[in-house]
This record gives C-alpha cells, structure tokens and sequence, in this order.
C-alpha cells in the first residue's frame, strides 16, 4: 500500500493552516495513487497532541506526536533529525513540507540527511508511481519552471496558500515518539519570538492585501490604507520597497523581489506605479485592484480593474462602500 | 574569522526573459548577469564582521560556467580577499547536487562561517545554504535578518510570519542572510584595480548525484489586465459591483 507523509506546521500550541494544507496534499496524493495511508508528523510542547485529531479531519490515517518540554518553539536539528528518522522508517512514496519561513528551513535539512531530492516551494503537483511533476515560479515569476523529482520518497515543499485545504474526515491513529536527538544537544536554540507590530494577518495568508505606494505621499497617509484593510476584516498591509526603504513601514511589509513573494485573492495596489520588482511579488495574486493617478503606469497594464484619479478621494471612497457591503453580508 | 560566501551568477531580473530552444532554461542571449541579490548582503554581512572583528579572510565560492569568474571577480572588487570558482557546465536546478560541490570544497578548510543569500533570484528554491549545513555537520540559520558574534557564539533573528525570532547558535555555522541586514556596498576604483590581482582558484566541481530536473520553462501566462474601471470616486461603486459580482471576490 503506498503511503504518504506530511509535516504538520506547529506554532504556540497549535497547527497552522499550512499544517492542514500539507496533510491535503498528501491526501490528494494517496487517492490519486488508488489510495493510500497518510502520516502526519506533529512536533512541539506539552500539549501540543491535542491538534492531532484535526489533522485526521483533513486526511490523516495516523499521526505520530512528538511532545518535549524543549520543543515547544522550532529547534531546526532535532526537527529536521526526528522528521528524517520518520521519513526514513517508513516505506514512503512522497513526503510533503510546507514552504513556510519554518518549512525553507526544515525541508532542505531533511531531504539532504536523507540524501534525498527536493522540489522546493512549489505551486501545484502530481505524483505517479515514476516521479514527482510539481510547477514552481522561477526568477521571481517571470519564469514558470515544470520540475521532474526522481528517487523515493520524493520530498516536496508547498507554497503556502498553493494548495487549499480540504476536508477529507478520517479518524487518525495517534502515536507518540521521541525526538531523534537530544534537543539538550543541540546547537542553535530558539530563545525569544516576538510579535512584530501589531500584525494581525501575515501577507502569506491573508486572503486580501491592500498595499501602497509612493503615490501616498507621506507615511502618515498609510492610515487610508490600514482603513481599507480593517474595511474588508480580512486583509493584511503591504508596502513597497521605495516606501519600507523610506522608513514609511516595517522591511517586512515589503512586497516584491527582495521581500515577501505573495498570492492573495484579492490585491489592492495603491498609489503604486508597478516597479517590475514589485510586480514580481505580487503578479499571481488571483484578482488584483489599482488605483493611481496614471493611467499608463505598469501597475495598471497588469490590473484587473483600474481606477484612475485621486486616491485622496478614491480610497476613501472604496472603504466606505466596503464597509456597506461587509455589513450587509 | 575565516568566512566563505557563497554567490551565485543569476540574470538580472528587469531583463527581459525568453525560454531558450531547448524549453527548459532561460536563453541566455541578451541577458545581463549579476550575483544574486542576497548573495551580495551575505558578502556586505562578511565583509564588515572582518572590518570590526579584526584580520581574517573572505573567500567568494562560485559554481558554474566561465562566466562565474566575472562575478566572482566583482566580489573581489567589493574586498573580498579571494575567489574559488567550481566549474560546471550548467548551475544544476537540484539544490542537492549544487550543496555536494560546496560541502566538497569547505569541508575541513577552517571555516569559522560559511554564509549564503537567502535564495538565489532565479531558481528561487532557497535550498543549498541548509542542505550543506547538513551535509557538513554543521548548525545552520536560514533567512537572517540582523547577526552579531561575540566570543565564538552568535545571536541571529530570522523574521517569519508574523513574528521574529531570535536564535543562538554555535560557531563554526552556515548562515543564509536575508535583505536588509546591511545594504551592500558598489565597488569603488580602487577595489576594481586591487580585484585584477587577487587570487582566483578555478576547479572542477564535485556535482552529487542529479535527481531533479526542469522538465519544461514557460513563461507566466500573460494577464489580461489594463481593463480601466472608471476615473475618480465615482468609479468606486462600479468597481464594487464588478468585484462582487463578475470577479466574485467579496
């Protein structure tokens, strides 16, 4: 029987979505191989079993739970030791990762102690009995690269938001396990985590991003787009280099090239021109909205819908209907 | 310290891309190369712990073909000290193969650290700096965004979502270096004319074993974009109703 395995993201006590987009794809997987067994690997602090059941809801046959008082934060050694131990016991066709800030760190690590391929950050997939086919955005999108993975198993990580989870309720046999090495002995140590600003949805996972721009004027006006955000309840700020560069917002709010790469549903742009940096973080978004003075600048070229003028007058005018139709839903 | 960075030879990205006749790479006709942008604040990031921490050496590790000495040689000009290249016809897309070569040549060489960018421009797999981390042995934090090193241990943040992490970790490490830790500097004149002269290695490099391929390069689907709502805030209630109803996203 083939079977699958998949890392369950953990953070403070509990799963991540991407967590739950991992078992799905595992899931996809086995039932596309005729069907199959998914393994989920689940570490963290005490307590962290009780998240195990809800990855059953989403396709897990079993879970095997690592709980230690020492792993209650990521420990990039004894993780990446304990899930190549996992992966190397079973008889495992294809094992999924998340390509999380956690997962770019874990997945290499484990795929390299197994000596192992990886398909690394990838958008979509299909696994055969032969190898892995996974699509993955090359040169900051501007190229779309078809990956061919040989060996077994045949590691992959998944774009976070890629892969939509699905309910798929199976009752999951919960097993515990031992780290795989001391986490006493290891050598880097997570030691703080901090909340950074009062960041409420990351840009990796909110459904809506508004961003803007220059177009702004001045840091102060970031107000009409952290308004327009609130106005949709779901949506996170993002900024572009020129205005994180400028002091305007956090480095971390950038989008583009040398910032976060993102694909919300919905993305609002305004007050940007388009530079191709930025565009290049933000072109897979599925419907994306401008707003700008200029009607040819490059940001309007690749928006669904434009609206050209004042976005003084225009973004105020957006939340207030937003508003209104939020209420009314 | 004794640090090696390793840098990679990637197209600029404002260039304009074309998939080449074999449809799997990017043809490189017409297309301007430059090192990796996180690849040059790991080399800003080594460059200044040797300029505060006092006399050490700054070694740029390059693999690729024989354009990978003209980037290697703008390493030099920004002051790294010296330059390995590791010959290969191709850059293979599997990260694993690439972090064989490299664990090869570093293993055993002293190295107090061996820094990378966070991931390369072009392949975008952000694989190689923790798969060699692995394969030497050795402790590893990804995507660092602010680093200090005092008495032979290190402090790093990395940023994930939402939050920063702060981490302590253990020397001799590989590190990938996130943007903005330090903006890296141009090359002046001088570091140009000193470049010419300093030592630039060139070896065979010691490829593992490939087992992931680019099958096919498209380029993305062009978007059928540029569609003007309306000018003003009288645009705004069309520009609902089209979300609403035609693109379904509220």
């Amino acid at each position: 029987m083939t079977t699958l395995f998949a890392f369950a993201e953990a953070r403070g006590g509990t799963l991540r979505k991407v967590a739950l987009e991992a078992v799905t794809a595992a899931r996809r997987a086995a039932d596309a191989l005729g069907g199959g067994e998914v393994h989920a690997l689940l570490i963290g602090g005490p307590g962290i079993a009780a998240s195990a059941e809800q990855l059953g809801r989403y396709g897990a046959d079993r879970v095997t739970i690592v709980e230690h008082e020492a792993l209650e934060r990521y420990n990039p050694e004894v993780y990446a030791a304990t899930a190549a131990v996992q992966l190397g016991s079973g008889n495992y066709r294809a094992g999924f990762f998340p390509a999380s800030a956690q997962g770019r760190d874990l997945a290499p690590r484990v795929a390299a102690a197994l000596k192992l391929g990886l398909a690394a950050d990838i958008t979509e997939f299909e696994l055969t009995e032969q190898a892995l086919t996974a699509r993955h955005p090359t040169s900051i999108g501007k190229a779309i690269a078809t990956l061919r993975l040989s060996g077994t198993p045949a590691l992959a990580s998944l774009r976070p938001g890629a892969i939509a989870p699905v309910v798929a309720a199976r009752t999951a046999t919960l097993l515990s396990a031992a780290p795989a090495l001391d986490p006493a002995a290891a050598r880097v140590v997570v030691t703080a985590m901090v909340e950074r600003g009062a960041a409420k949805l990351d840009l990796g996972e909110a459904p809506v991003i508004v961003s803007g721009g220059r177009g702004l004027k001045a840091a102060e006006n970031f107000r009409l787009v952290e308004e327009l955000a609130a106005a949709f309840g779901n949506a996170a700020v993002g900024a572009t280099r020129a205005v994180t560069d400028d002091g305007w917002r956090e480095a971390t709010d950038q989008i583009g090239q040398t910032g976060r790469l993102v694909s919300p549903t919905l993305y609002v742009a305004v007050g940007i021109s388009g530079a191709i940096q930025h565009l290049a973080g933000m072109r897979t978004s599925k419907v994306i909205v401008a707003i700008n003075k200029d009607k040819d600048a490059p940001i309007m070229k690749l928006a669904d819908y434009a609206v050209v003028g004042d976005l003084f007058e225009i973004v105020p005018r957006l939340t207030e209907e937003i508003r209104k139709v939020r209420a009314e839903h | 310290m004794k640090i090696a960075v390793c840098i990679k030879r990637v197209p600029d990205t404002e260039s304009r891309f074309a998939i080449a006749a074999d449809q799997k790479s990017i043809a490189t006709s017409g297309l301007k190369f430059d090192i990796s942008d996180f690849d040059g604040y790991a080399i800003e990031v080594a460059l200044r712990l040797n300029e505060q921490q006092g006399p050490g050496e700054v070694v740029a590790v390059s693999l690729g073909p024989e354009g990978t000495q003209e980037t290697l040689r703008k390493a030099l000009s920004m002051g790294v000290d010296r330059g390995v290249h590791l010959q290969a016809e191709t850059i293979p897309f599997d990260g694993l193969a690439i972090a064989y070569a490299l664990a090869h040549e570093l293993r055993d060489a002293g190295y107090d650290l061996v820094l990378f960018g966070r991931n390369a421009t072009d392949s975008g797999n952000a694989c190689v700096g923790p798969m060699t981390a692995e394969l030497l042995g050795l402790p590893c934090v990804s995507a660092v965004s602010y680093l200090e090193i005092k008495e032979g241990k290190g402090t790093a943040h990395r940023e994930l979502e939402g939050m920063t992490e702060t981490v302590a970790f253990a020397l001799p490490a590989v590190l990938s270096i996130d943007e903005g830790i330090a903006r890296p500097r141009l090359p002046s004149l001088k570091g140009i004319m000193a470049a010419k002269k300093k030592p630039l290695d060139s070896r065979p490099a010691q490829l593992g074993p490939i087992q992931l391929t680019v099958e096919r390069m498209e380029l993305p689907p062009e978007r059928s974009g540029g569609r003007i709502v309306g000018e003003g805030a009288e645009a705004v209630p069309e520009l609902v109703r089209l979300l609403r109803q035609e693109a379904k996203v509220l």
